[in-house]
């Protein structure tokens, strides 16, 4: 009885979820990538283990409430009544189990979905460099040796490598239809690892405060087939620009709602170097500051 | 600044409500918190000691003889304070203010040490702003220095309410609680000396 | 001469103008009043200068209510910018202003409006609940209000000269390091909450040994009303947590004043310190702030269902666990910063077993409820919207406690909606409960209950209306702070609806704001002779509303959890006429406004840049503390014909 009420709950609980998805373009609880899909399921699992104590709490305040009303001289009134032990133990106990398997799940899926992990899978990775800067990011595909601001390209099914890092305040690089989001942060890298397993456009941007432009940190990931991908790198190479020391410090100035930017390529190592001007003095790039 | 103001009220309530005790029972909880703030800054330290930028480092930097002689002093400090706690329980007016006089000497003598060390670095290029770990240095037992300056001028405070009203309980509670600061300042005195500079030699 | 401050610094931009304006009359007005009715030496005498804890929580409350109408303007300008900058069109807020509303929004709402409310119930209540005369330290109660004031004054000052930090309520750094944010608005930051936390910290100790040490005979720690309990694990948090505030808050100022390298982006200063050091306060803060709520709700539900509060002992452990757990959980407000997979799991399972302790609470609630007779009086509608509002922020806390959930609700605006659900919902409903609750045992008078009960339903009905949508836009993944955005993900609508919401909120206030102002005007009809108009059942309501300075008369004795109610219904009131002694009370001083003021001086000419003016401040600070410290004259004794007195006179109001 109670599973079938649990199982009518979820269903309807789930409806409306997707009635939101339709009308609303829940993009975190519509995704496109492997990641993001293990996020999502995540999200149920936990919601629908925490509505069995929810609900129960929803239920008794109400009726409580109505039945125990002053005005309601039937109901029992018992001063007395403040203390059961066999009522502290269901109580905790029950908290206690849920809290036990939600604990089990967050330490299974810390390490499943750890934004460090590479993917399980055995197609060979494309990697991106990114930074970000005021108001913008930068990303840099390294073996392609071609960049973009504001854009990015990724074949489906593909495992992406990300290495993240910032020559601004801090940032968090999120994409949310394809995983969650990394801190990108000055001096240091951190790394996120997501596979798109649909062909469309997702937008991404910035989801921690960096100033006033911030609102403009916004790009596009558009996810296309393995010969989309190759066909738009040999079209960022004929591009006319290219990114070295002296385009790259233009770059690095403050500019809000910057339009998308190919480079045909980029002077090497110019990542590690952005990453390195923070870390020691006398590096090769200069500081704004 | 802090701490005076939290003595400063001790007495309110002094019949009725043993007012002295809650005074220093009170003090006692401002120390604990004065703990959490050191404790505070000596994570930042130990976070920051190996961010040099290409700076000097600690082992360059301290002379051991000088910081020995430091610590020797406060040390001292504080064993002539607790002189002064016993002479304060005889209700030796005079005795209190000798031993009074010579803590505060030997304090002061210490702040002088701490000022003479840091415009030596100063001046030799290695100031607070050269790299974090000399930031962190600076901040740390900056800190603790001037919390002993303002013992120092609570102490100069004290004598004169000494000298004013005799050893009475409301004195004796506002040594009792100047004398737990300084012995506390002593004790944090000892994990710098163990974590900044002796360790830093290492 | 004038360190940074130049004509530049005064308001020359409509919106600023206008507040300024709005700002000085309000000023004049209240002035012109004062004048008019020579209440000058009223207020000093009676007000300024009071060490009575009872003036003292009136004053820190009326801050609190000032302060939630500054913080409220500033969400309401929020929202309706959002409603209108999208595609297009920019709203009406420039990224500069925008950026300043919704920091000084954060941190006016915490530190200026539920900081000062929490410390005003403290101080109306706690030492009538523990049957004692004052706090344990009368001077610093009040010098620890007006530091609490000075901090407020100077966000209010930002307001109109200069700016205020831009930069999210927390400043993160390298974005609030002199190299990103050059003007004053951090150092206003950094000022305004040095001072008032130290204030707080003060307040903190004060209350400990006030709890600790004063209470009446009898009065075990096992027999300690709720709300006191709730108060003084709140005042442990408040002494270990705010410490680690005054430094980090400290490093960041070195780091903009002397050139220091704490947290910069280069000279291996360490941002992601700054993160950890300011949420190893940030998570305790809002235990600070929850728990006495929770005491509140319990004191509450317990008179209004006549019933004792279920599982006290349940109650007092649950309280301390949390108290405890609070220090380990800082770390789920950054999992994204990228810990690793251990140290996630480690802090989401820390975290998510504070709900235990919590939903026992919940429950407990319920039960007491449970074979009860409740009377929906306004503080039990707030009570009962804290129930259902707070479950399910607390069920949307817990998932975000799961670092892979938590990676796609981060920073968006899920997480702004789970934590007004709980600071709402839990600090703000308890809050308010409690001020009606405890509004007569102030004043003497209880508030209106009709206007009341509007109120409570325009702030539940608005809430959900303003938040519901929230959740949905984070889900829609939008994130916070953005001050403007594309029309194409489809967020507008919601924001509107979320608009309307704030506007029902709006109403709410004035409910509020008008409950107080009618209440005062027909004070005669609900008159408060009794002292006890709720049917009580801890010590406060033994004695008459409002209570006498010296609070009890006789020092009253506690045989029962449920003190006063075990002396009503056990008959142990005793008829006969009391024996009266002399009663030891402290004397109203001027020094903690004065030291203050000092305090005042020196932060603001350092947010300036004035040296001279700073060190000014300093040395009037010291002399005013030396001379403070000599004055050994600081109480008296109020003659028992007197007491005698106040006592039959409440006596012949009673019958």
């Amino acid at each position: 009885m109670i599973k079938k009420f649990k199982s009518s709950l979820r269903i309807a609980f789930l409806s409306g979820l997707a009635l939101l998805m339709v009308s609303c373009k829940a993009v975190v609880l519509d995704p496109k990538g492997v990641i993001a899909s293990d996020e999502r399921t995540l999200i149920f699992t936990a919601v629908g283990l925490m509505l069995i104590v929810v609900i129960p709490v929803f239920i008794m305040t109400f009726m409580f409430a109505w039945k125990y009303r002053a005005s309601n001289s039937q109901a029992t009134y018992d001063p007395h009544w403040t203390h059961s032990t066999l009522l502290e133990v269901v109580v905790w106990s029950v908290s206690g189990i849920i809290v036990a398997i939600l604990a089990t799940i967050t330490w299974i899926s810390s390490h499943r979905l750890d934004p460090y992990k590479p993917l399980d899978v055995i197609t060979k990775p494309v990697n991106i460099q990114v930074i970000a800067l005021d108001w913008k990011w930068l990303f840099i595909y390294p073996e392609e040796n071609i960049a973009t601001i504001n854009y990015i390209k990724l074949p489906v099914n593909v495992p992406i490598n990300f290495k993240i890092t910032s020559d601004a305040p801090m940032n968090s690089f999120w994409i949310p239809q394809l995983g969650g989001q990394i801190y990108a942060m000055t001096g240091m890298q951190t790394q996120l690892h997501l596979m798109a397993t649909n062909v469309g456009q997702y937008g991404g941007g910035s989801a921690n405060f960096s100033g006033a432009g911030f609102s403009g940190m916004r790009f596009v990931a558009s996810v296309g087939s393995q010969e989309d991908f190759e066909q738009w790198v040999s079209e960022v190479r004929q591009s006319a620009n290219t990114l070295n020391d002296g385009e790259y410090i233009q770059i690095e100035k403050p500019s809000e709602n910057t339009p998308v930017t190919y480079y045909s390529s980029v002077r090497p190592g110019l990542y590690h170097d952005v990453i390195l001007k923070f870390m020691m003095p006398n590096a090769n790039l200069p500081s704004r500051f | 600044m802090l701490t005076e103001t939290l003595t400063n009220n001790h007495n309110e309530h002094e019949e009725h409500h043993d007012g002295s005790t809650n005074s220093v029972f009170g003090f006692w909880i401002y120390i604990l918190s004065d703990c959490v703030l050191f404790a505070t800054l000596f994570a930042g330290y130990t976070v920051l000691h190996n961010n040099i930028y290409g700076g000097p480092s600690a082992k360059e930097l301290f002379s051991m003889p000088f910081v020995l002689t430091e610590t020797f002093i406060l040390l001292t400090s504080s064993f002539t304070y607790g002189l002064a706690m016993l002479a304060s329980h005889k209700k030796n007016k005079s005795q209190v203010l000798l031993w009074l006089f010579i803590t505060f000497l030997l304090g002061l003598s210490f702040v002088g040490m701490e000022i003479h060390e840091f415009s030596t670095l100063i001046e030799e290029g290695n100031s607070f702003s050269r790299s974090a770990f000399l930031s962190s240095f600076f901040t740390l037992v900056g800190t603790h220095g001037l919390h002993v300056t303002s013992g120092l001028i609570w102490m100069v405070s004290l004598m004169a309410q000494v000298m004013k009203h005799g050893v009475i309980t409301k004195t004796q509670t506002k040594l009792a609680c100047l004398s737990l600061f300084w012995h506390f300042l002593d004790i944090v005195w000892i994990f710098v000396f163990t974590i900044v500079y002796l360790m830093g030699a290492i | 001469m004038f360190g940074k401050l130049t004509l530049d610094a005064f308001p020359h931009e409509p919106i600023i103008i206008g507040a300024a304006i709005f700002m000085a009359l309000s000023a004049l007005s209240i002035v012109g009043v004062l004048f008019y009715f020579k209440k000058w030496k009223w207020l000093w005498t009676d007000w300024i200068t009071s060490v009575d804890h009872k003036k003292i929580g009136i004053m820190y409350i009326i801050l609190a209510f000032i302060m939630l109408f500054r913080g409220f303007t500033d969400a309401v300008m929020m929202r309706s910018h959002l409603a209108l900058s999208v595609g297009s069109s920019h709203g009406y807020l420039p990224p500069e202003h925008y950026d300043q509303v919704f920091t000084a929004h954060g941190v006016i709402m915490i530190f200026f409006m539920a900081m000062p409310f929490m410390f005003g119930l403290l101080n109306l209540i706690v030492p009538l609940q523990i049957g004692a005369r004052d706090v344990a330290f009368p001077f610093l109660n009040s010098f620890s209000f007006w530091l609490t004031a000075v901090g407020m004054v100077l966000v209010n000052m930002s307001l109109v000269l200069g700016e205020f930090a831009a930069t999210g309520w927390l400043a993160y750094p390298p974005l609030s390091e002199l190299a990103y944010s050059p003007g004053v608005g951090v150092d206003y930051y950094i000022w305004s909450l040095q001072i008032s936390g130290l204030g707080t910290l003060l307040s903190g100790i004060n209350f400990f040994i006030t709890i600790l040490k004063m209470r009446c005979p009898g009065m075990n720690l096992m027999r300690m009303p709720i709300f006191t309990w709730t108060a003084l694990c709140s005042m442990i948090l408040v002494i270990i947590a705010f410490p680690v505030l005054t430094v980090t808050l400290a490093m960041l100022g070195l780091d903009r004043y002397l050139d220091m390298h704490f947290f910069t982006t280069s000279f291996g200063g360490n941002q992601m310190m700054y993160v950890n050091l300011i949420w190893a306060w940030g998570h305790p803060e809002v235990y600070i702030l929850i728990l006495p709520a929770f005491g509140i709700f319990s004191e509450v539900v317990a008179t209004f269902s006549k019933k004792r509060i279920f599982g006290y002992v349940t109650m007092v452990w649950a309280t301390a666990i949390i108290t405890v757990l609070s220090f380990i959980v800082w770390l789920h407000h950054f999992f994204t910063m990228g810990a690793g997979a251990n140290v996630n799991a480690f802090f989401g399972i820390a975290t998510m077993i504070i709900s235990i302790p919590t939903g026992v609470k919940v429950f407990n609630w319920l039960f007491t409820m449970y074979r009860g007779r409740i009377t929906f009086s306004v503080p039990m509608l707030w009570t009962i919207g804290f129930l259902i509002t707070f479950t399910v922020g607390g069920m949307t806390g817990v998932l975000m406690s799961i670092p892979g959930a938590d990676f796609q609700l981060h920073n968006s605006l899920f997480l702004v909606a789970h934590f007004h659900n709980t600071i709402i919902g839990g600090v703000a409903f308890g809050y308010f409960a409690g001020f009606t609750y405890w509004f007569p045992k102030a004043f003497g008078f209880k508030l209106n209950e009709r206007l009341g009960k509007c109120a409570f339903w325009c702030w539940l009905v608005g809430f959900y209306v303003a938040f519901i949508p929230l959740y949905a836009l984070g889900l829609m993944g939008m994130t916070r702070r953005l001050n403007h955005y594309d029309a194409a993900p489809g967020w507008h609508p919601l924001l509107i609806v979320a608009a309307i919401g704030t506007a029902i909120v709006a109403i709410g206030i004035l409910f509020q704001f008008a409950q107080i102002a009618y209440s005062i005007l027909k004070k005669e009809s609900s008159q408060d002779t009794t002292g006890d108009p709720w049917d009580g059942r801890t010590l406060e309501w033994s004695i008459s509303s409002p209570p006498p300075f010296y609070n009890f008369a006789i020092t009253p004795h506690a045989d029962d959890i449920d003190a006063f109610w075990d002396q009503k219904i056990n008959n142990k009131i005793s008829k006969e006429k009391p024996h009266y002694e002399d009663i030891h009370m402290p004397r109203n001083t001027g020094m903690g406004f004065i030291i203050a003021f000092t305090i005042f001086i020196i932060g603001f000419a350092l947010i300036w840049h004035i040296n001279w003016l700073a060190i000014f401040g300093l040395v009037a600070t010291i002399v005013c503390v030396i001379k403070r410290s000599f004055d050994y004259d600081t109480d008296y004794y109020v003659k028992a014909a007197e007491v005698e007195k106040i006592e039959s006179e409440f006596s012949s109001r009673k019958k």
